[in-house]
């Protein structure tokens, strides 16, 4: 077995925070500001008008491209407005929706299919109609991860509920309390890609999720293997790459994608919301997230009508304890901050969470002392103290040979730099330089 | 500088949102910290006028820090500890009698010219105390190699070096008169004028009272090097405490091992052991490899950068002391192989994933 992949880190993992609490529901918001741009790709493009009605789950916007989603209503109710609204990472247009009416999902028994009777083509296309994307965090569409092209050959399904950001258990949660329903999914997602093959990778501080999918799958009598592996607890053990390697030992070729070394990677939520839209016809509307930190007073794991605002949230969840330093929406190590509780949830929201002054790094940063600490650090091999020291002497010409690409983004260097010096960032910049460039 | 901006009482950053407690300041003060136990090993041994020095030295070196920056007009950065390092390293460079206002010239040069002119904390090429060493060296070079504390005495902790190769007691007295290394190297001639053999020298030298004395700290040195066993409790304690990686001090003293052992085996030594516990306890070596070969600024930032880093340093070493023309080696290779760091950085790139 391998031993994992090189460098990582290990900060607090702070899970304890909103662990083990069993899934609530939260309840539907009278408001529900709906962004067509929720997904990696073209945003979608709005197929209802203002005054509308709509009903729980109607389609509102469709997918912009192939590479896109399909989004629909959180709510039965009506259309109000159609507007530019702040987001998570920016400005974009967001249809409103007023709540009033019957709840379909919530009154009617669901009807249920087996998917195991459906061709692999209906069931990828239930899955592109739900809108379903990657729910980790990256908002990639589900059904083109899918549909490798014919002459990539995919041999494993992974599936990735290693959460290794801290303070997040959303997945955790997930696997504990549907261990079935994702052996069931992942089944189901290994019909699509017709592979016999795949490994389900948890961090080793999730015990009991590792139990439950091993009890579930030992009970099961399925032709399908599916392993479940106890990963080392390392941050970041679910970047794709790293989980690819330390699952398979197998490198993703620099600049290349999962497929290449015959890889498929979904999220366990992404893997349960699949299933729940090709078994009950439910498209991707309501998603699982932690509420975490020290400033909220329930903090948690809730279910949320996606276009949620974070200030309805507060409310259901106790209110705050006082003024937060920050809130987080994603985890502390590759979130983004925000400033307004106006935002809504969306389809790659895993957690929001409140932080205190003393959970968040504050400060200025200082000259690099070369510790070292941030090489160490990165997974992908980089220098990150030469890209930070160029990028911040304004030495654009030394960056490229620094190989800025092949960063993943995981903030492992910054996090480590002990003169609190924002190297990703940096790199980020030199990314949009070097990209600029090769135009 | 900051990336961090507040709006409406939030704070905006990016990526990542949480950092490893350690910050330059902690670490800095844990190293200080670490040091202190073989530093006040050297006071207790040497006496007071030891503590005159190493005061001496922090403090100048800390004003030059303070003077130079509040003369340049540039944040005054003495509170991240690094210039007490430095300070402190440069007392517990010297022989204990040595004159104080010597390091108070080595340090104001060690901060100002091998530090501050090149850009301070971050940005020199030479470790500034060993740098303010090499000049102390060369401008007063009969105050940093006389003024030894004889070991044939005993202190507290171990008792004094027995005569275990019964050597004359006047070759005896002459001997324990230098450090152990001076005595390496000047001992033949010293035992050739009375017709003695070097044999009966290696057999004092690699004898297991000379290995506890070493060990423990009953020795000729200079303030801070004699007591093995206190630095590498601060040693032990930095690697604990994640402050350095092991990849420096152990390929650094694993070098000098090996390269004692193929030499003494080649010299034909019936128990080269002896010579290798020698040369790893002796000299400057636990200080050297543990607290100044390790300093960040001036040493590979990879892995395997430290590694060849290391090994250089003990290999630079280990052919001074037997070749060279100085009885001790350590801060000579370290002060070279800082010079070869950027080259080292260039050529240990880690490979990066994914690429072939
Ligand atoms: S350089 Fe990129 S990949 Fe490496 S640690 Fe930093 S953010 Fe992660
Ligand atoms: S961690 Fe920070 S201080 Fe250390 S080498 Fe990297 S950039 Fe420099």
């Amino acid at each position: 077995m391998f031993s994992g992949f090189k460098g990582g880190i290990h900060p607090p993992e702070n899970k304890h925070v909103a662990e083990d609490k069993a899934f609530t529901n939260l309840p539907v918001p009278q408001m529900c500001y709906i962004p067509l741009s929720q997904h990696l790709g073209a945003p979608a493009k709005p197929v209802v008008e203002v005054g509308q009605t709509v009903t729980e789950g109607q389609l509102i916007a469709e997918a912009g491209g192939f590479v896109s989603a399909n989004v629909h209503s959180p709510v039965p109710g009506k259309v109000v407005e159609i507007k530019e609204i702040n987001t998570v990472n920016n400005r974009q247009m967001a249809v409103v929706i007023e709540a009033e009416g019957a709840f379909s999902s919530s009154a009617q028994p669901r009807q249920t299919d087996d998917w195991e009777k459906l061709a692999p083509e209906e069931i990828l296309r239930r899955i592109r109609e739900a809108g379903i994307v990657g729910l980790g965090g990256a908002a990639f569409p589900a059904a083109v991860k899918l549909s490798p092209p014919k002459d990539k050959k995919i041999d494993i399904l992974i599936v990735n509920g290693s959460e290794c950001e801290p303070y997040l258990t959303v997945d955790d949660m997930l696997m504990q309390t549907f261990p079935k329903e994702i052996i069931d999914g992942t089944r189901m997602l290994m019909k699509v890609l017709g592979v016999t093959r795949a490994i389900i990778g948890i961090e080793n501080n999730k015990k009991k999720a590792v139990q439950a999918l091993k009890k579930t799958l030992a009970s099961m009598s399925i032709k399908e293997d599916i392993a479940v592996k106890a990963l080392r607890t390392k941050y970041p053990q679910g970047a794709e790459k790293q989980l690819i390697y330390s699952l398979t030992g197998k490198q993703v070729p620099s600049g290349g994608l999962p497929m290449e070394v015959g890889v498929v990677v979904q999220n366990v939520g992404t893997i349960f919301a699949a299933r729940e839209a090709v078994v009950f016809s439910k498209p991707l509307f309501e998603r699982y997230i932690t509420v975490s930190g020290k400033m909220i007073n329930k903090p948690g794991n809730y279910k949320v009508r996606l276009g949620t605002r974070i200030s309805d949230i507060v409310e259901e969840c106790g209110g705050l304890k006082g003024e937060p330093a920050k809130i987080v929406i994603g985890g502390p190590m590759c979130g983004l901050s925000i400033h307004s509780l106006d935002i809504p949830v969306v389809k790659g929201t895993s957690g929001i969470l409140f932080l205190s002054k003393d959970e968040v790094k504050t400060g200025d940063f200082s000259q690099c002392i070369r510790c070292g600490r941030c090489v160490a650090a990165c997974p992908i091999n980089l220098v990150p103290c030469d890209l930070g020291n160029a990028v911040e002497k304004n030495r654009y010409d030394l960056v490229e040979e620094l190989r800025p690409l092949d960063c993943i983004m995981c903030g492992s260097c910054s996090y480590s730099c002990p003169s609190n010096r924002p190297l990703s960032h940096f790199i980020k910049l030199a990314q949009a330089w070097v990209r600029k460039q090769k135009k | 500088m900051t990336d961090i901006k507040e709006t409406q009482g939030l704070i905006l950053s990016n990526a990542p949102h949480i950092k490893t407690g350690d910050s330059v300041q902690k670490i800095m003060w844990l190293v200080v910290a670490s040091l202190v136990p073989a530093a006040a090993f050297g006071v207790y041994t040497f006496g007071l006028h030891a503590l005159v020095l190493i005061a001496a030295s922090i403090i100048s070196a800390v004003a030059a820090e303070a003077l130079y920056q509040a003369l340049l007009k540039k944040k005054i950065s003495v509170i991240d500890g690094s210039a007490v390092i430095t300070g402190l390293l440069i007392g517990m460079n010297v022989p204990p009698t040595a004159p104080a206002w010597m390091v108070v010239i080595g340090s104001f040069f060690g901060i100002i010219i091998v530090k501050q002119v090149f850009g301070g904390l971050g940005f020199n090429i030479f470790n500034p105390a060993l740098g303010a060493r090499a000049f102390m060296m060369a401008s007063w070079p009969v105050y940093m190699t006389t003024g030894w504390v004889p070991f044939s005495g005993s202190n507290v902790l171990a008792g004094g070096v027995q005569n275990a190769a019964g050597l004359p007691q006047q070759a005896f007295d002459a001997i324990t008169q230098a450090t152990p290394l001076g005595a390496l190297k000047e001992g033949p001639k010293i035992l050739q004028e009375m017709n003695i053999g070097i044999g009966q020298l290696h057999d004092f030298l690699f004898s297991s009272s000379m290995i506890k004395s070493l060990f423990i700290g009953n020795i000729g040195g200079v303030i801070g090097e004699t007591s093995a066993l206190f630095l590498l409790i601060g040693g032990i304690f930095l690697l604990a405490r994640r402050i350095i990686t092991w990849h420096i001090p152990v390929s650094f003293i694993g070098t000098v091992g090996i390269l004692a052992f193929a030499y003494y085996s080649a010299a034909g030594l019936s128990c080269p052991w002896m010579a290798v516990l020698f040369h790893l306890l002796s000299g400057g070596l636990m200080l050297g490899a543990f607290f100044m070969a390790t300093d960040m600024v001036t040493s590979p930032v990879s892995a395997a950068g430290m590694v060849i880093f290391g090994v250089g340093c003990g290999a630079i070493t280990f052919i001074i002391r037997i070749w060279g023309g100085y009885p001790e080696g350590v801060s000579y290779s370290i002060l070279l192989m800082n010079a070869a760091t950027p080259l080292i950085d260039r050529f240990t790139k880690p490979r990066v994933f994914g690429v072939k």
